[in-house]
């Protein structure tokens, strides 16, 4: 995979989103960087040395350092970076505003009252994430526990063989007035709501949060095969929830995008 | 020249084919077959788009006042914690 020939459609998306050790900036003005796993355990100085980056900024390290000796402050400073990964973390996976600023809450609390168990080995975004999406998680399995006639979801839960794309509507281009939207963001809302709870932790986590595929599988506890063939059906599902519109048709209240397809 | 490939195995492979977690041998049959199928490149390009799209931090967005709400909710915890 590594120096592989890129044809020109390639280059696009994995210039944008590499493939090795990519550092996600999921806010570019914060210039921090969130992602950074597989540092050896016990390496708190080259970790703090990729984390004083950020020019003036105290290290990670250092920052934890003081929370534990009950500086409160420090903790804020910590935080402050990552709660918009935080907040996507819980969002994606509730999908649902009150419950998922309520889960990341949490996390932060969590993340708070355990600081004294983080070992350094990942970042602090790293793990707090991985605390917010467990958060998410636990609150979904709780919910669908609840809907006790949520069989649909079950159902689809079963079904393991290949998923075939169900139109073929060319979405060549992302509409560059339909960034940034209400509509592009109720869109991938109810497309996101449109996968199981077992595709959307998936697809969250490697394609929201630029986890790796090898990340996304130690966070979930599953394999790295697994991953990979969540993320095929996830993705292809989006696709279709998302390609027919995107010609512009949800934009426009128009609905007669092209549909093509080869049967 | 490659061998041929049928759009379900690309259907199949398109999601490690833009992580490129596929062999180049693969990837050459893949894209052999993108340039003469408009439904697999319809395929390849929304896929693309999908990740493009949700890898956008700019497509969520903070609620209005998350932080405040956050710190509030934390200086009650530190101030509860620090009466015991």
């Amino acid at each position: 995979m590594h120096g592989a020939q890129l044809s020109p459609e390639d280059t696009k998306a994995s210039t944008k989103r590499g493939n090795v050790k990519r550092v996600a900036q999921l806010d570019p003005t914060q210039g921090h960087e969130i992602l950074e796993m597989g540092a050896p355990p016990g390496s708190l100085a080259t970790t703090s040395a990729v984390l004083t980056k950020r020019q003036g900024a105290a290290s990670e390290a250092e920052l934890i350092e003081r929370v534990l000796r009950g500086d409160d402050e420090a903790f804020r400073e910590l935080v402050h970076p990552c709660e918009h990964a935080v907040f996507m973390a819980t969002q994606v996976i509730l999908n649902n505003e009150a419950d998922a600023e309520d889960a990341a809450q949490e996390a932060v609390l969590k993340a708070f009252t355990n600081l004294a168990k983080f070992r350094g080995d990942s970042k602090f975004s790293t793990w707090l994430i991985r605390i917010a999406t467990n958060e998410a998680l636990m609150r979904l399995r709780k919910q669908r526990h609840q809907k006790l006639h949520d069989s649909f979801d079950e159902q689809r839960e079963g079904e393991e063989g290949d998923y075939v794309p169900r139109d073929f509507a060319d979405w060549r281009e992302i509409p560059s007035e339909a960034l940034q939207t209400e509509e592009l963001r109720q869109a991938l809302s109810q497309a996101l709501a449109s996968l199981t709870p077992k595709h959307r932790e998936v697809f969250v986590l490697r394609d929201v949060q630029h986890f790796t595929i090898e990340e996304t599988a130690k966070l979930l506890g599953i394999g790295k095969s697994a991953v990979k063939t969540r993320l095929l059906r996830a993705r292809l599902q989006m696709r279709d929830a998302l390609a027919p519109g995107m010609d512009g048709s949800w934009s426009t209240g128009r609905r007669d995008y092209e549909q093509v397809r080869p049967w | 020249m490659v061998m041929e490939i049928s759009c379900e195995e690309v259907w199949r492979e398109v999601s490690n084919y833009l992580d490129d977690e596929i062999t180049p041998e693969l990837r050459a049959r893949m894209r052999e077959h993108f340039k003469g199928c408009k439904h697999c490149t319809a395929v390849l390009d929304g896929t693309r788009n999908v990740v493009q799209l949700v890898g956008d931090a700019k497509s969520f967005e903070l609620p209005a006042g998350f932080s405040d709400r956050l710190y509030q909710k934390l200086d009650r915890k530190l101030s509860k914690d620090s009466q015991l």
